[in-house]
């Protein structure tokens, strides 16, 4: 059942639940951020609209650098402004930024320490029509690999907002995902959102799979997760936000009480958070994992809710996930 | 700007090329890193560490402090042996250039040696950070002005970032804004024009809103007089396009662009064998080249 403590949305399996685009939460994360803190300036390059930057450009037009469709040069302008002491916040599709400027990112960025924060917009392959050119899937995996970057993977709006004030105090690079589709807004003003923690939002009693989700997908593992319980199938799900650092302890202590795990993201599987988790695992209490993602495969146009049941993340996939893992016991 | 007279300008090609000779010995100890761009840069390092920056060895995170950002940081052996020499650390350590736990990394990097303004070495990227620290500055308008100097090579011009980052310091005015390129005409696979043609160069920064300045990079006077242009330039960004010539200094390695990326004793071997090519660049720098006779002749 869910988690009273984390105070999610009451009616977070109704049919009105709200739903927002989890960018929403960046620029509204981003404004808060800009009116608490003058050193906080936004770049973006063509996409003020869409990543939702043009929320603070309109209100600190003096503190927003327009750099055209230039993602490398943005990624190194923000390094160079954090520099003189600004806390940049950089935004454009994930498609291109980190994925095209990643050596940018690397070296001006993270190689050379620099407090600059990049928010990739329309991930994962719920992007829909605009097809597998504008799809990531694999921006994950390229930003947790380079030293000294955090990587945060917001599961709705409300959570996006947190974390971009959190992120704005915190020292150091960091890659925030963000997603195009509207979704359901599972977490409340009063939920817990801290960088490097992790949030238990079921539990049902005696859990025998612990599903570790992030992003919008977390979702759909609560769904997955109350119809499991209906049919006598026990499981915890975790919001696993925080890609990098990961929430060590909180991967152990579940994986101890239910001793099988499924993973589940909007990502590639290969290199995603639940290869994080698997790393995490296989070192001190390696027990059965399920992967919940993308395999192997580009993504193609579609509506959001058939592209991510074609690829196999839909809860009935999470569901299926759930009693594999079980029989490997 | 300010003037140059005839003692300074001795006084700057005295230190210009006991800078070259630190290049040399540091490039024998290390056994790699690159030679003809450090040589070529001298006189340029030179006249800004000992005549236009405005900065203080012994405080290198002065507020006020004019910035100097290497592009290319291949050719980090010239700033490291100029810093060295300005007082930033002892000459002593440019032994250990590119030696395991040396402050000198084989590309600079800010975190071994704080003094760096950034960290460099893949092309393309330092005008941007260059672009970035200007547009932050004017956002906090602060006084005095500082100036910010980007030194680039000629080959990164090649990347596409560079016209990125050209672009907007276009559209930004950034008139604080000074990019010297070492227009030597070598990269490591050629000369420019064979591996990719880069004039007419003037024109194409003038095409982005810049003001563009040809000089002579080895003439002190010339250059301190083009620097005091770009910084008396408005509402643009200025560059100037200093024409060197690789190897500087030591003849048999001048406009040789195979000794673009080897040390001494790893170089083509026409004129000198390996073993004695340290040796003899350092005679060649300490008779100016044969001009005057060496102690020991």
């Amino acid at each position: 059942m869910l988690n009273k403590k984390v105070h999610l949305s009451k009616n977070v399996f109704e049919k009105d639940v709200e739903q927002v685009p989890i960018r929403q939460g960046y620029g509204e994360g981003l404004l808060a951020a800009g009116k608490d803190d003058e050193r906080v300036v936004a770049l973006c390059a063509d996409l003020t609209a869409s990543t939702k930057t043009a929320i603070f450009s309109k209100e600190f037009p003096e503190r927003f650098v327009q750099m055209g469709v230039a993602e490398q040069s943005m990624a190194s302008v923000a390094s160079g402004m954090a520099a003189m002491g600004k806390i940049p916040f950089l935004a454009s599709y994930a498609m291109f930024s980190p994925g095209r400027n990643w050596e940018q990112i690397r070296t001006t960025i993270c190689y050379n320490n620099r407090n600059v924060k990049i928010a990739g917009a329309h991930a994962g392959i719920s992007v829909g029509p605009d097809g597998g050119t504008h799809q990531a899937i694999e921006d994950i995996a390229i930003t947790r690999v380079i030293p000294r970057m955090t990587v945060i993977v917001p599961c709705d709006a409300t959570e996006a907002r947190k974390a971009t004030i959190a992120l704005a105090k915190m020292e150091g690079p960091a890659y925030l995902r963000l997603a195009r589709e509207k979704t359901p807004v599972m977490t409340t003003d009063k939920s817990p959102f801290e960088i490097g923690r992790t949030e238990v939002f079921w539990e049902s009693k005696d859990p025998e799979v612990a599903i570790i989700a992030c992003g919008a997908l977390v979702y759909n593992a609560l769904v997955a997760a109350r119809e499991l319980e209906e049919d006598g199938t026990h499981t915890i799900v975790l919001n696993n936000h925080t890609v990098k650092p990961m929430d060590e302890e909180a991967i152990y202590a579940v994986a101890k009480k239910t001793g099988a795990v499924v993973t589940v993201e909007e990502h590639q599987i290969a290199g995603g958070m639940g290869s994080a988790v698997a790393e995490i695992l296989s070192q001190k209490h390696p027990v059965p994992i399920e992967f919940v993602g993308v395999h192997d495969k580009f993504g193609q146009s579609g509506e959001p809710d058939e592209l991510i049941k074609h690829y196999g993340m839909d809860k009935d996939a999470i569901v299926k996930a759930v009693k594999k893992v079980i029989s490997r016991k | 700007m300010s003037n140059i007279n005839d003692d300074k300008i001795k006084e700057l090609e005295i230190k210009a090329n006991e800078i070259r000779q630190s290049i040399i010995e540091m490039l024998m100890e290390a056994k790699s890193g690159h030679t003809a761009g450090p040589l070529g840069m001298a006189d340029i390092f030179t006249l800004l560490y000992f005549h236009v920056l405005r900065h203080d060895p012994e405080n290198p995170s002065l507020e006020d402090r004019d910035r100097l950002i290497l592009s290319n940081g291949h050719i980090c052996p010239v700033l490291y042996a100029t810093m060295a020499h300005a007082g930033y650390f002892p000459i002593s350590e440019l032994k250990t250039l590119r030696k395991f736990g040396s402050i000198l990394q084989g590309h600079p990097h800010r975190e071994w040696l704080p003094a760096l303004e950034t960290s460099s070495g893949p092309l393309g990227s330092g005008l941007s950070q260059a672009v970035g620290m200007a547009i932050a500055d004017r956002m906090d308008d602060k006084s005095p002005e500082k100036y910010f100097y980007c030194l680039m090579s000629d080959g990164e011009l090649e990347c596409g970032q560079t016209w990125e980052a050209v672009m907007l310091a276009g559209k930004e005015k950034l008139h604080n804004l000074v990019a010297i390129i070492d227009r030597n005409g070598i990269q490591i696979d050629g000369f420019t024009k064979d591996v990719m043609p880069l004039d007419p160069l003037k024109e194409k920064f003038e095409s982005f809103n810049w003001h563009a300045i040809d000089v002579n990079g080895h003439d002190f006077r010339a250059l301190n007089e083009a620097i005091g242009e770009a910084q008396s330039v408005y509402g643009k960004p200025s560059v100037l396009i200093a024409h060197t010539i690789p190897g500087k200094g030591v003849p048999e390695f001048e406009r040789d662009y195979r000794w673009h990326g080897n040390p001494p004793g790893k170089g083509p071997e026409d004129d000198i064998p390996k073993d004695k090519q340290g040796e003899a660049a350092l005679n060649r720098l300490r008779t100016l080249g044969g001009k005057i006779r060496s102690e020991h002749e």
